[in-house]
């Protein structure tokens, strides 16, 4: 059994004026999130995602469908028990939601108080906790003392301070500057290895993604429509929303603009698609230089996520036409080609 | 018109009793319309849509008491609740119907400051106390109420000298203060010097409580 388990989830909030209709914000989720993995739920804003990962804490209750966190239902539970199955589950905030009255300290405790941990207990875990983070020294520090890369660290320590299985992460580095977003990634990526942790990640930075996700989902109006290993959703995205998202990252075929110029300045275009465990860039360049094409890398990359390797290359090919011809459909039998110009 | 001569001498221990029958009128008003506002705008607070207890029927019938009560003018509350004052406090006139008004006075204009502090609590905040597994009484009580603190003891400095205005009119149901001794001496009988005298009294209570409450604030705020 997954540690998370969505069926059939939907959530619809009642509509803003009388007689309006109700908005759906889930229309129908299945999702299984096994221990160990650290889970990406990607899509623009709206799609849903944040009211998915409420879903599993039960911050909000779904409206129907079943919600199953380490074996426990979570649909029609009581406050007080779903107070219990929150204990049990991080989470972390875009805006980081420290207590601004309290001190790092104090917001460690925060969670320990609420677990009803002893004085001792608390003052041990705390210590631990702050070290894991490598905040030792902003133990008495207020939060508006620390920088936004600090503050998370914190949210992270807070999060994790009643050991859950468990942690979601909302946006947890969009409101961050990209190095201090690899600062929390790397963090996170140790919770998950060090300490065990399960990871649901809620973003809409690819970046997030290829870093440290080992599985995605993608959502769209409220369905996911795309889900897999990272490194199969980055090689071969189906979705258009998901073509749109691994583009942000990963260099396609060149289209719009791009093509237009590339078309103006060379009279044969190919890309060629190259996926983990097709035939290498060797195999294929021996395939032109045989025939006396010549070629020029014009557009793409080569890309490494999560240990597979893959990218597409757009070429430009000059030489005498009729060999340019055979050797175009020589390399269409090793890889996927597409003739461009 | 001869000048006359300024009586403010002889007065000086009536200066001397009403100054301290203001502190106290205010101090207690300030007891018990504060702790009676603070529980009505927490009531506010969390009756609200999207509060902590939301409730329709609540939110509506607090909301309605408090704007019925608070745009009422002090002067003719003081008339308007005398009935009441003698029902709870056994008389309509003297110190203690003066504290009643004023209790009813101030309540709900406190009711609204504190609601209004709350209110710029972030929700994340709240939230982020909710994915702990706090109860909602817990959130109150640890997160709400000690994260709103510096902007409610601004609030509550700002409700402080508006009760100390309050406490001025005390004299048209025959209470003390300051402000019913500068009337009766000052301003009808035409002695400037005695209504000066009570203007800066008044005016240095009012500094120290703002100077204190500011300092309070920051402390909290740690700004």
């Amino acid at each position: 059994m997954a540690l998370v388990e969505l069926r059939d989830v939907r959530k619809e909030y009642p509509p803003a004026k009388r007689g309006g209709e109700p908005v759906h914000a889930i229309r129908g989720v299945d999702l299984d999130v096994e221990a160990g993995d650290i889970y990406a739920v990607v899509g623009y804003s709206g799609a849903g995602k944040s009211t998915l990962v409420r879903l599993v804490n039960a911050l909000e209750p779904a409206t129907s469908g079943s919600v199953t966190v380490d074996g426990v239902e979570l649909t029609g539970l009581k406050e007080r028990q779903l107070q219990r199955v929150r204990l049990g589950i991080g989470m972390i905030f875009q805006q980081f939601n420290l207590l601004h009255s309290r001190t790092v300290w104090g917001n460690l405790a925060y969670p320990l108080e609420v677990a009803g941990v002893g004085r001792a207990e608390q003052q041990q875990r705390i210590s631990e906790l702050l070290h894991f983070v490598g905040l030792a020294d902003k133990a008495h520090q207020y939060p508006e003392q620390l920088s936004g890369g600090q503050k998370q660290r914190v949210g992270i320590a807070r999060a994790l301070a009643t050991s859950p299985k468990l942690l979601l992460a909302d946006e947890a580095t969009s409101a961050l500057d990209p190095d201090t977003t690899q600062e929390v990634l790397d963090l996170l990526a140790r919770v998950n290895r060090e300490l065990g942790i399960t990871v649901v990640v809620i973003t809409h930075e690819m970046d997030v993604v290829r870093s440290i996700a080992n599985k995605v989902a993608v959502m769209e109006d409220g369905l996911v429509v795309e889900r897999g290993l990272v490194k199969d959703v980055f090689a071969e995205p189906q979705h258009a929303v998901t073509k749109r998202f691994v583009g942000t990252v990963v260099d396609t075929v060149p289209a719009g603009e791009v093509l237009d110029d590339l078309r103006q300045r060379h009279r044969r275009l190919v890309t060629l698609e190259f996926r983990e465990g097709s035939p290498g860039q060797s195999q294929v360049f021996a395939e032109l230089l045989d025939r006396d094409v010549r070629f020029e890398l014009v557009h793409g990359g080569i890309e490494r996520v999560q240990g597979a390797t893959f990218g597409n290359l757009t070429l430009a090919l000059t030489g005498e036409p009729a060999r340019v011809q055979e050797a175009v459909a020589a390399v269409s039998r090793l890889v996927r080609t597409e003739e461009l110009a | 018109m001869s000048t006359r001569e300024t009586r403010l001498p002889e007065l000086w221990d009536l200066v001397w009793q009403n100054t301290v029958s203001t502190l106290w009128i205010v101090a207690l008003v300030m007891l018990i319309g504060g702790l009676l506002g603070l529980l009505l705008g927490v009531g506010l607070y969390v009756s609200r849509p999207g509060g902590l207890y939301q409730n329709k029927v609540v939110s509506a019938v607090l909301n309605v008491l408090v704007n019925f009560f608070r745009p009422i003018p002090f002067v003719i509350l003081i008339a308007a609740v005398q009935p009441a004052a003698r029902a709870v406090v056994g008389t309509g006139i003297g110190n203690r119907a003066l504290v009643f008004a004023m209790v009813v006075g101030s309540m709900f204009a406190i009711a609204r400051i504190v609601e209004q502090n709350l209110v710029t609590v972030q929700p994340g905040v709240i939230e982020a106390a909710r994915s702990m597994g706090a109860s909602r009484l817990r959130i109150l009580r640890t997160v709400a109420l000690p994260e709103a603190l510096g902007p409610l003891v601004l609030g509550y400095t700002f409700a402080f000298v508006a009760v100390i205005d309050m406490q001025a009119i005390a004299s048209v149901i025959g209470g003390d203060g300051i402000g019913g001794f500068a009337l009766q001496y000052g301003y009808r009988q035409f002695d400037t010097v005695v209504t000066w005298t009570a203007v800066v009294i008044i005016v240095v209570i009012v500094q120290l409580v703002q100077f204190g409450g500011n300092r309070l604030a920051r402390h909290f705020l740690r700004r």
